[in-house]
């Protein structure tokens, strides 16, 4: 067939984003459709708090204000013509695992279970540049981000962040941002709960407090079995699924077989990945894919051989600062079986006698 | 130096600098000089949020009378005529149940604005800028006023004849503020 505007999908291969027609929820990555790292940006999972925004590039600006020395409206244009950096991040939606947490079943996909969170490229600059440009005051220990979609959502985020590695990003694997994704602009922390790398951003306000909008509080709070809830857990912690084998996918008989998946953490890199074919009795190492970037997706494998019996395989995370993925029993003694985000409790997979797998919570 | 090896040693000094304003690579000028300084009027036309202490309240004022009568028309469809939630659409009222440890035993419990918000202002910051859904940042303050008034009222966290406004808002404690603490997770091996 002759070529055409756009490279197109092979028609043997339909990965989707699933479920559809959300305005406000989530969209999900067919993680188990994909391979390496990178999500390409058309699975890239949405959350939408009042639908997708379609913000006219020409007539986008991104202001600066509040308590710094000059503050400063900036075009689109302009933005682009800061020095920009390039890097590779994920973004994980901090309610990401929830339906799987609160109600597994065998024939949930790792979409279902996990597909709020996907991993691009991204071009963009950083919010550090700018901030030298409007002189933050010494009180500015936070900015408050608004985005310029129905909802106005509105985060708080500490200076420190903002200083480090916070970024405005306009192009996501080497093209403009995808509308769903926040174009022209969203704001990007990377490792943060996902919800704070604002889309549509249309203002930093620099503010002494945090605002305590209703998305720090009410929403993205984690409730505690001591009767407290967690404010400001901003950073998502280590967390690995294997994305095969995986259901819906059937072995079709003893051998090797591959064990993959994506480990990440929001501290920084992924140190080791460990696979256990035998429901967490015992674990071996898996071996990481390429050279792990922080705070981006990290792929492992474990080539398994498997003897056709019935067995559970599990996955485990950690990262550089030491930490290990909780397994679920450890994950619902302290956080409780209500608790309402960051879930990354170690997940299973059960391979039955015929090859079939199901999600085992 | 005679005036010829002085002109040759200047056009060799000149060589050596960068052309104009240009940086070398690393380093950064002190401004780009990018950008243009916003008028007041166009920061106020987004600056919208409410902050615990008050500001960015505007003028105007609500009770739970005014308010009920704007619930009815504008928000009742779906959160229910008293809010109590219709289907995916958020219950809004209620004080039970009040412990926070049955929020992490149980999901099914809900979160209401009696028993979760911890502060009062978020009510007029998220209604103004967010509800109704279908065309948000559309409420005047005082529609706004008054709905935070019945909503607070129907909740039991202020008497029904309270006055709303900018003065009155920020003084109002929610029974719920006690229960945040923030985030003690530092990564490490000690899962919290």
């Amino acid at each position: 067939m002759p070529s055409g505007v756009l490279g197109e999908r092979s028609p043997f291969e339909q990965p989707a984003l699933a479920p559809l027609n959300v305005m406000q929820g989530a969209t999900s990555t067919p993680l188990h459709k994909l391979r390496g790292t990178i999500t390409p940006s058309d699975l890239f999972f949405q959350r939408h708090h009042n639908g997708i925004a379609l913000v006219d590039p020409s007539k986008y600006s991104l202001t600066i204000h509040g308590l710094v020395d000059r503050p400063l409206r900036f075009s689109l244009d302009e933005l682009k013509r800061f020095p920009s950096e390039t890097r590779t991040y994920f973004i994980e939606c901090s309610g990401n695992g929830r339906a799987a947490y609160r109600g597994a079943k065998p024939e949930m996909t790792p979409q279902d279970v996990d597909g709020m969170t996907s991993n691009a490229e991204w071009t963009g600059v950083l919010v550090s540049t700018l901030l030298r440009e409007v002189g933050p005051k010494p009180s500015a220990q936070w900015m408050l981000a608004e985005g310029g979609d129905a909802a106005l959502l509105s985060r708080s985020i500490p200076m420190e962040k903002m200083h480090s590695d916070a970024m405005i990003a306009y192009a996501q694997n080497g093209e403009p941002l995808r509308a769903a994704n926040g174009y022209p602009a969203r704001l990007l922390l990377p490792g943060y709960e996902g919800n704070m790398s604002v889309k549509w951003l249309r203002r930093l306000e620099a503010i002494s407090e945090p605002n305590m909008s209703r998305d720090e509080t009410v929403k993205y709070t984690d409730p505690l079995p001591d009767g407290t809830s967690r404010q400001f857990s901003f950073v998502m912690d280590a967390k690995s699924i294997i994305t095969a084998p995986a259901f819906p996918e059937k072995l079709s008989g003893a051998g090797w077989w591959p064990i993959t998946g994506i480990a990440w953490t929001g501290r920084g890199k992924i140190t080791r990945v460990d696979v256990s074919v035998d429901g967490g009795r015992s674990w071996q190492l898996a071996e990481i894919v390429g050279d792990p970037q922080p705070y981006a997706h990290t792929r492992f494998q474990y080539m398994w051989k498997w003897d056709g019996k019935p067995a559970t395989i599990m996955s485990r995370a950690h990262d550089e600062t030491g930490y290990a993925q909780p397994t679920l029993d450890e994950f619902r003694k302290v956080r409780g079986k209500g608790t309402d985000y960051h879930f990354n409790a170690i997940r299973s997979w059960n391979v039955a006698a015929d090859g079939t797998v199901g999600f085992g919570g | 130096m005679k005036p010829l090896a002085l002109f040759s040693a200047l056009v060799l000094l000149m060589a050596c600098q960068p052309s104009g304003d240009d940086v070398k690579a690393g380093e950064r000028p002190a401004s780009y000089g990018l950008g243009h300084t916003p008028t007041a009027a166009e920061i106020a036309a987004i600056d919208i949020d409410v902050n615990p202490s008050g500001v960015g309240l505007p003028a105007g004022q609500g009770t739970a009378a005014t308010g009920a009568v704007v619930f009815a028309q504008k928000c009742a469809a779906c959160h229910g005529p008293k809010g109590e939630g219709i289907e995916k659409n958020p219950k809004l009222v209620g004080r039970e149940p009040a412990a926070g440890a049955v929020f992490a035993a149980d999901f099914k419990q809900t979160k209401t604005i009696g028993n979760y918000w911890p502060y009062a202002t978020t009510l007029y910051d998220y209604i103004h800028r967010t509800m109704p859904l279908s065309s948000p940042n559309s409420l005047t303050p005082d529609e706004t006023y008054g709905l935070v008034a019945f909503l607070l009222t129907e909740n039991g966290v202020i008497p029904p004849s309270t006055t709303i406004d900018a003065k009155s808002l920020p003084a109002v404690k929610m029974p719920a503020q006690k229960q945040f603490v923030r985030d003690n997770r530092t990564g490490g091996a000690t899962f919290k």
